[in-house]
């Protein structure tokens, strides 16, 4: 592809016992905003590393511009890194931490201090530059942070969950920041988060790590509604997992399949008699006296809730199995505990995230 | 890091003990042996209470002068040579895993168990003419005639480092494992190559630790005189033999006495300088 920027070729990484990476390969492509989401311990911080020089991988190659950069220092390639902790250099104010990497480029000082004094203006932090980053908040040393790792225009901008440590409100507002950031410079940006929703806000797309594997690649939209894999639909949303039998292919592209003793729908190909494992995001269950989508599934309310803006619904079915729904809260109409219900969904709006022949052992 | 609160406020209860402290044991016998320096010298012992600024006179002659500036050399030398040796073996020690770490700290600091006395015998062993050293280069054939090693102005230097050089690596050592390694990864990140990032990264975030070092290995440098007295024969006089002899040969101790608060004035002088070099935090590893 010819506007990939960065190549990342079936990496691996071992550490003593432990596989941080297991064949990972990515193509990122030039001005986009890749999401590597995933949970501690997924290998993610590993292939930044990797990505920015600073681990060799055991196998598997990096292509920087369609170059191989493997075995380059981390000072040859034209990615800079914003660190989780920062790593501002405490001995240094703003200004020459700022104007550390053209120093190193040997750009003249008159133009080093005006792309300074530009950054500072880009992250709003015009006349900090005599401040000592112990005299800056998190929010501040953040910026700070960026801003010496852009000003070097690097092709590819690495963030390791640069916004974990700070508070809530400060988060949304930098992730607001950070994107309109990225969209007006263009530049390519990896970031690193275990947060969903910092991820599914942000993104052009986002990787799924899990056990030093990619295991889905997409949009927010794919990701969120059309998981692939049971790990990728359980770490992003809230989602029930249902375990249903195909009885039949209809030639309109549904399945008929067999759950909690009654009959369901699913978009999807099978043969009869495989096991599916169905995804189904809470909020997209409904409830209640009619029966639509060709759906033959009953069950009783269990409890509710409630959680304020959400109303969050335990569904009992009649082989135990439960089924949570979300739904607006709001309104103080709400279904008796007790109450015996029709149950269905959009059979477009599930997804199948596992299979196994009939016999097969989960 | 925090700055201290200026202490012109009033002293709390707890500064009580170590105001107390410091009262007995070093303000009470500074101020005695600035007051016996201002003595006359009695014949047989001790001091003669009479205000006189001979012994001050005395040590302002050449002789003395050219010891003062012969102690600082061998202070600025010895506390050079124990930077440029120890730092790149603190810096490789901090970055050992972390138990052959503890085993080299643990080596480092074996030999202080010994009497440092025995230690500077083994080696004039080593160094004397039919010492070792020279045995072994004569037997190898690399020499004719045994070298002149000790009592050299360099065998005096060897002795200084080899007893001062742990002070230098365990300060050092406290700085360099504290560092943020990610600090110098960052430099990397942007640029820098190994040894760009180690000049301005890992050398100004370990500065604390090698003044603490020079600190503490220049101060007892200009006093120690039983190396020199070993080591170097009685050519290399330092500040520390002078008052030795003042005090304990010649019993002028008026002179002993004034040759001390020189000796002190001179280190502070020198700390000072270090502060004034480094900025306030330079003394902050010796805490």
């Amino acid at each position: 592809m010819e506007d990939t920027i960065l190549s990342i070729e079936g990496i691996h990484k071992q550490f003593d016992t432990v596989k941080a990476l297991d064949g990972v390969s990515i193509d990122v492509r030039r001005g986009e905003f890749l999401t590597l989401l995933g949970p501690s311990g997924c290998g993610k911080t590993t292939l930044l590393r990797i990505i920015a020089g600073l681990e060799h991988p055991d196998e598997g190659r990096i292509l920087l511009n369609g170059q191989d950069v493997t075995d380059w220092e981390p000072n040859r390639r034209e990615v800079n890194t914003v660190f989780q902790n920062y790593a501002l250099f405490p001995h240094m104010n703003v200004e020459r931490n700022i104007s550390y990497g053209l120093r190193l480029r040997k750009v003249p000082k008159e133009e080093a201090h005006r792309r300074v004094e530009e950054m500072l203006e880009l992250v709003q932090l015009a006349g900090f530059g005599q401040r000592m980053p112990s005299q800056l908040s998190g929010g501040q040393r953040q910026r700070v942070a960026i801003a010496r790792a852009l000003v070097c225009q690097p092709a590819v901008l690495l963030l390791d969950e640069p916004l974990g440590a700070l508070d809530l409100q400060l988060r949304r507002q930098m992730q607001t920041e950070l994107k309109s950031l990225q969209k007006r410079l263009g530049i390519t940006f990896v970031y690193i988060t275990h947060d969903q929703e910092e991820a599914l806000n942000m993104s052009d797309r986002i990787g799924i790590l899990h056990n030093g594997r990619l295991e889905q690649l997409g949009t927010p939209d794919d990701i969120y509604e059309r998981p692939i894999t049971r790990f990728a639909a359980q770490f992003i949303g809230q989602s029930n997992m249902v375990e249903a039998q195909v009885l039949d292919q209809d030639p309109d592209g549904l399945l008929t399949l067999r759950y909690a003793g009654g009959t369901i729908k699913a978009k999807g190909q099978a043969q009869p008699g495989e096991l599916l494992t169905l995804s189904v995001r809470t909020e997209r269950v409904k409830y209640g006296k009619d029966t639509r989508y060709g759906f033959d599934l009953s069950g009783t309310v269990k409890a509710h809730t409630y959680t304020g803006g959400m109303l969050r619904t335990t569904l009992l079915l009649p082989d135990g199995q439960e089924l949570t729904v979300s739904g607006m809260g709001g309104s103080d109409e709400r279904v008796a505990v007790g109450t015996q219900v029709h149950i269905q969904w959009d059979p477009a709006c599930s997804a199948i995230v596992e299979r196994r022949e009939p016999g097969e052992k989960a | 890091m925090k700055k201290r609160k200026s202490s012109g406020k009033a002293l709390s209860l707890g500064a009580l003990p170590m105001l107390l402290w410091t009262l007995v044991f070093v303000a009470i016998p500074l101020l005695y042996i600035l007051w016996m320096s201002f003595m006359k010298r009695s014949a047989t012992w001790g001091v003669v209470a009479q205000f006189t600024l001979d012994s001050y006179q005395k040590i302002l002659s050449p002789t003395y002068l050219k010891v003062f500036a012969q102690s600082m050399w061998v202070a600025l030398l010895t506390t050079l040579f124990t930077l440029l040796l120890g730092y790149p073996f603190a810096y490789f020690t901090a970055k050992l895993p972390r138990r052959a770490r503890s085993a080299v700290l643990m080596l480092l600091v074996v030999p202080f168990w010994t009497n440092s006395l025995v230690r500077i015998y083994g080696w004039m062993i080593l160094l004397r003419s039919q010492g070792v050293l020279n045995n072994l280069f004569l037997s190898l054939g690399l020499i004719d005639q045994p070298l002149k090693m000790l009592y050299t102005f360099g065998s005096v230097l060897i002795g200084m480092i080899y007893a001062l050089i742990p002070f230098m690596i365990l300060s050092i050592y406290s700085s360099v494992e504290k560092m943020d390694w990610s600090l110098v990864e960052a430099a990397r990140d942007l640029g820098a190559s190994a040894w760009r990032a180690f000049f301005t990264v890992t050398l100004p975030q370990t500065a604390p630790g090698i003044m603490a070092g020079c600190v503490l290995v220049f101060v007892p440098s200009v006093g120690l005189f039983f190396i020199s007295d070993l080591m170097g024969g009685a050519k290399t006089v330092l500040l520390g033999n002078l008052i030795r002899n003042e005090l304990l040969t010649a019993r002028d101790w008026p002179t002993g006495a004034a040759l001390s608060m020189v000796m002190m004035i001179l280190s502070m002088g020198m700390i000072a300088l270090y502060k004034r070099l480094a900025g306030d935090k330079s003394l902050e590893g010796l805490l």
